[in-house]
């Protein structure tokens, strides 16, 4: 089935987040749709998929346009969608995900399941998929989760499959496999879309390439094009993918992890005593999937977790057992992995924003009082420095693109003297150009002899800043290895394999 | 270090494995413990003489069990201990980090339950069938007002209206079923007036997005105010041709009713109660076996994803928050039709925020919050029963039994419950 977008435009209020995008796919063809997060390929393929209605243009199928009014004309019609946020149902099992919206029923509405069941198996099998039809979806790893999104798009007979971002929550090996299931996908005569901002992947699997930018078509690039091209036209401007480092200058052993083992209220272990340790001057960087430890290792730290045992020294001070703001005051810089949820409080100014850590002392604040002006003062400095792109001080953070936001926790916890910096995921769903500006700051808190603690699950980053790898699986350490370790072997780690001659 | 070679380490591919520290709660044993010692205090300070009488059978029984009487002390002594060894089991289990089980729970509640009946009616005897059956009849309205919670949470949508539904239910059967001389009509009237109230609700909590909790609340209120007013100005001076519905009547069934003990507590009922054990059988089939059922669980759920698999998620928390109004209204109409032939101001006297409750304790799954419903109906005939005999613990005390009860079973006894994951959470599409 080949699919035809044309001339799209999606507006929302005074925003265009599409403008006249236009997007051809033949059966049989991968076609990748390239852009930052914020360039539209989200709100694109949502008008796609009928969740949106195109305020211009024209969907076309085979020649014929389109008029969607819900998701579900849009998979009568064939096309099928694997959700950047799965759209699957925790609590139920793969079968009753599957068939949900298209059961088939016996007498009075009874559920077939054991239809369901069949169908699961049979296109599992087609493509070699082992999803159990009766697992529940909560339990399953998130990569197989994703094939039940694939095969519910399958069971309802699709012929356009949309991937919207699918690799963010995957391992590298789980990301080599889906780019296996697409080639077979292609090869079974499917047109495809995949969306995504990661350069890599696209050319590894893409046929064509469209580039967008601030919600219009760039223009196409060729498969062959390098990583810098591609990376250029979804920028707009040059950019540097590497990050320019000096060999680290080592200090004493700052920060020191001991047996540290943290555990939560229903008594799953998410830590088992790991320890490590983080010289002056030095970057560790600790790799791994989500979800086996890293946000616990980190609000650890912070004294954010309530059963820890262990110890967590920073210049020879304990830090397990402490309040938050001890912990702060000991010089700990927090750059925490959701700035929504954690890092920032939506509804206040850039500048309230900017004294959250030191609301309670100067120089923000005397005798209870707060002193706005030099709150002022210190915001429109670091507004500027940190090249925080806002109308203002007194602007809403809730307001600001990601990359803005991040740039303003950044700004915060880089601007008391540090004596750590423990920084979780500092480049989510940021712009190309502010994680360059990030990445430079990290190596330059390193480079006045701060350790510092990166934790990410995106392998560019780790590599990009690292002096020592260390890979986290079901809260145990794998290895900790050199910054220069190659991808496939920090890879396999990442599934708990432990290379030869890594020691744990 | 290099890392050149890829053979993997002696723990293949499942890596490392991180273990789970059993987490047993200690709330069972200690509760266990506490009413033990209570129990066995009582009997210590407050000893009572003579014998205690279990009738086993209602009059009319076509086998008659024989009574069974016990030395109340010797009686109540015994049925401690056996509290005390359960007591003792569940403790065992709990340093071996293992829960105690249902059927503990279940044998514990019992003895304790017979050792303090023995006690309480020192020198008389204890109807048990009457107690049973006194209980379902109290029950009745809780249950469906707990599976119309149920409905409504699975979908979504928090009905914190269940009282209202219940008390304009009872208003709409009496005055019509009054007009008509029909308790099927006014039982079909009650159904009407509870879907009436949840259409309000739905046209508050999904159209306008409105908190759930504050729409019902406020929807309780207002049927208080709405039938109290049309009750003392159109009811009450009408009393004859208003507020006098026809009752309906027991209608015992052909041999199921004649087994001893469960013939006259389940099987010499009202037509209201068999369609309640048809009804509860109903929503749990339709629930989890039907693909009604499937897609309220979806849209209780993650509304997003049924959405995107073409479920219209509003319409269909409407029209499953209109069954779960109707069905809570047939618990209204049990009040005026079967209860006491007559509506009077606040009936129900809260019993819709018992059914929550029991929604709550029963884990949003409808053949557990009818449990639930039961074990309220049990505790408020309890005080009910034990008044009547003129047991020794103060009559004020006893009214608190059926509260005290819930208190405890929604916030001590429940374990870890999750209800739906959009419970509550309006639906916006973007």
């Amino acid at each position: 089935m080949k699919l035809v977008l044309r001339n799209i435009t999606k507006r929302f209020g005074s925003l265009v987040a599409n403008d006249r995008i236009s997007l051809e796919v033949a059966p049989g063809e991968v076609h990748c749709l390239l852009g930052e997060n914020g360039a539209g390929k989200s709100t694109l393929m949502n008008v796609l998929y009928g969740l949106y209605k195109a305020d211009e243009g024209e969907i076309e199928l085979d020649g014929k346009v389109q008029h969607f009014t819900g998701p579900g004309d849009a998979m009568a019609a064939g096309i099928g969608m694997v959700h950047q946020h799965f759209m699957l149902i925790p609590v139920f099992t793969v079968a009753e995900n599957v068939m949900l919206g298209n059961e088939s029923t016996g007498f009075a509405g009874t559920l077939d399941i054991d239809a369901a069941r069949e169908r699961v198996r049979e296109i599992s099998e087609r493509f070699g998929f082992h999803v159990d039809p009766d697992a529940l979806v909560e339990e399953l790893p998130v990569g197989v989760q994703q094939r039940v999104e694939i095969i519910k798009a399958l069971s309802r007979d699709a012929e356009v499959l949309v991937f919207d971002e699918p690799t963010a929550v995957l391992t590298p090996q789980e990301t080599d496999e889906l780019m296996e299931i697409m080639r077979q996908l292609k090869e079974a005569g499917k047109a495809i879309v995949f969306i995504t901002h990661k350069l890599r992947e696209v050319r590894e699997v893409a046929d064509r390439i469209t580039v967008i930018r601030l919600g219009k078509v760039v223009g196409e690039a060729d498969p062959k094009a390098s990583n810098a091209e591609l990376a250029s036209m979804m920028v707009g401007r040059p950019v540097e993918l590497v990050v320019h480092k000096d060999a680290p200058q080592l200090g004493e052993d700052a920060f020191v992890v001991k047996d540290l083992r943290v555990r939560d209220a229903l008594g799953h272990v998410h830590l088992d005593g790991i320890s490590f340790t983080i010289k002056a001057g030095e970057v560790l960087c600790v790799a791994g999937v989500q979800g086996n430890g890293q946000t616990e290792l980190t609000e650890a730290i912070l004294g954010l977790q309530e059963h820890v045992e262990g110890s967590v020294t920073l210049d020879g001070k304990e830090l397990v057992g402490r309040s938050v703001r001890q912990v702060l005051d000991a010089g700990v810089g927090f750059i925490p992995e959701d700035r929504q949820a954690d890092g920032l409080v939506g509804g206040f100014t850039i500048a309230e924003n900017l004294m959250l850590n030191r609301s309670f002392r100067s120089p923000f604040a005397r005798r209870g009082s707060l002193r706005i002006a030099e709150l002022d003062e210190f915001a429109k400095t670091k507004l500027e420095e940190y090249d925080v792109r806002a109308p203002d001080i007194y602007t809403h953070a809730g307001k600001l693109s990601g990359g803005n936001q991040q740039k303003v926790v950044v700004a915060r916890e880089l601007s008391r003297d540090l004596r750590l910096l423990v920084a979780a995921q500092p480049t989510r769903g940021v712009d190309v150009g502010s994680i360059e500006f990030i990445h430079k700051q990290v190596i330059a808190t390193r480079d006045s002899g701060v350790p510092v603690l990166v934790v990410s699950t995106e392998l560019d980053e780790v590599v990009a800043l690292a002096d020592r790898i260390m890979v986290l699986y079901r809260g145990q350490v794998v290895g900790i290895v050199p910054g220069d370790t190659p991808r496939e072997t920090l890879g396999l780690m990442m599934t708990g394999e432990r290379p030869k001659d890594v020691v744990a | 270090m290099t890392t050149a070679g890829l053979t993997p380490a002696p723990a293949p591919t499942a890596g490392p494995v991180v273990d789970t520290v059993p987490v047993v709660s200690k709330k069972t044993p200690i509760i266990f413990g506490v009413l033990t010692v209570g129990m066995a205090l009582i009997l210590l300070f407050e000893g009572q003489s003579g014998e205690t009488t279990f009738r086993l059978a209602a009059r009319t029984d076509f086998v008659q069990l024989p009574e069974l009487t016990v030395p109340t002390m010797a009686g109540a002594w015994t049925l401690t201990v056996v509290c005390a060894l359960l007591t003792a089991e569940s403790v065992r289990r709990y340093l071996a980090r293992r829960r105690t089980p249902l059927w503990l729970l279940a044998v514990y509640a019992v003895a304790w339950m017979a050792a303090f009946l023995t006690w309480a009616a020192a020198g008389e005897s204890v109807p048990v069938v009457g107690l049973l059956a006194g209980s379902i009849a109290l029950a009745v309205p809780l249950v469906f007002g707990a599976l119309g919670g149920v409905l409504g949470e699975r979908s979504g949508v928090v009905n914190i209206a269940i009282d209202g539904q219940l008390l304009f239910g009872a208003f709409a059967a009496a005055m019509i079923g009054s007009v008509t001389g029909s308790p099927w009509v006014g039982l079909v009237a009650a159904m009407v007036a509870g879907a009436l109230v949840a259409l309000v609700l739905g046209l508050f909590a999904i159209t306008y997005f409105v908190d759930q909790v504050i729409v019902g609340v406020v929807l309780n209120v207002l049927v208080i105010g709405l039938t109290s007013f049309l009750f003392s100005q159109v009811l009450a001076p009408n009393s004859e041709s208003l507020n006098t519905p026809p009752r309906f009547p027991r209608v015992p069934i052909p041999v199921l009713g004649d087994i001893p003990l469960i013939g006259p507590v389940f099987f010499r009922q009202t037509a209201v109660v068999y369609l309640l054990y048809i009804a509860v059988a109903l929503v749990a089939f339709a629930l989890y076996r039907t693909r009604w059922g499937l897609r309220v669980r979806a849209v209780g759920e993650h509304p997003k994803a049924a959405d995107t698999v073409g479920i219209k998620v509003n319409r269909t928390r409407y029209r499953t928050i209109l069954v779960a109004g109707a069905v809570a209204g047939m618990g209204g109409a049990f009040y005026t039709l079967v209860s006491v032939p007559q509506f009077n101001r606040e009936m129900t006297g809260g019993a819709g925020y018992i059914a929550l409750a029991a929604v709550i304790f029963g884990k949003w799954d409808p053949i557990r919050a009818t449990l639930a419903a039961l074990l309220f109906g049990f505790a408020s005939n309890l005080q009910g029963v034990l008044a009547v005999l003129g047991s020794p613990v103060p009559s004020q005390f006893m009214l608190m039994l059926p509260y005290v009860v819930t208190i405890f079973a929604v916030a001590g006894l429940v374990g870890r419950s999750r209800p739906p994951a959009a419970d509550g959470v309006p639906y916006r599409k973007e």
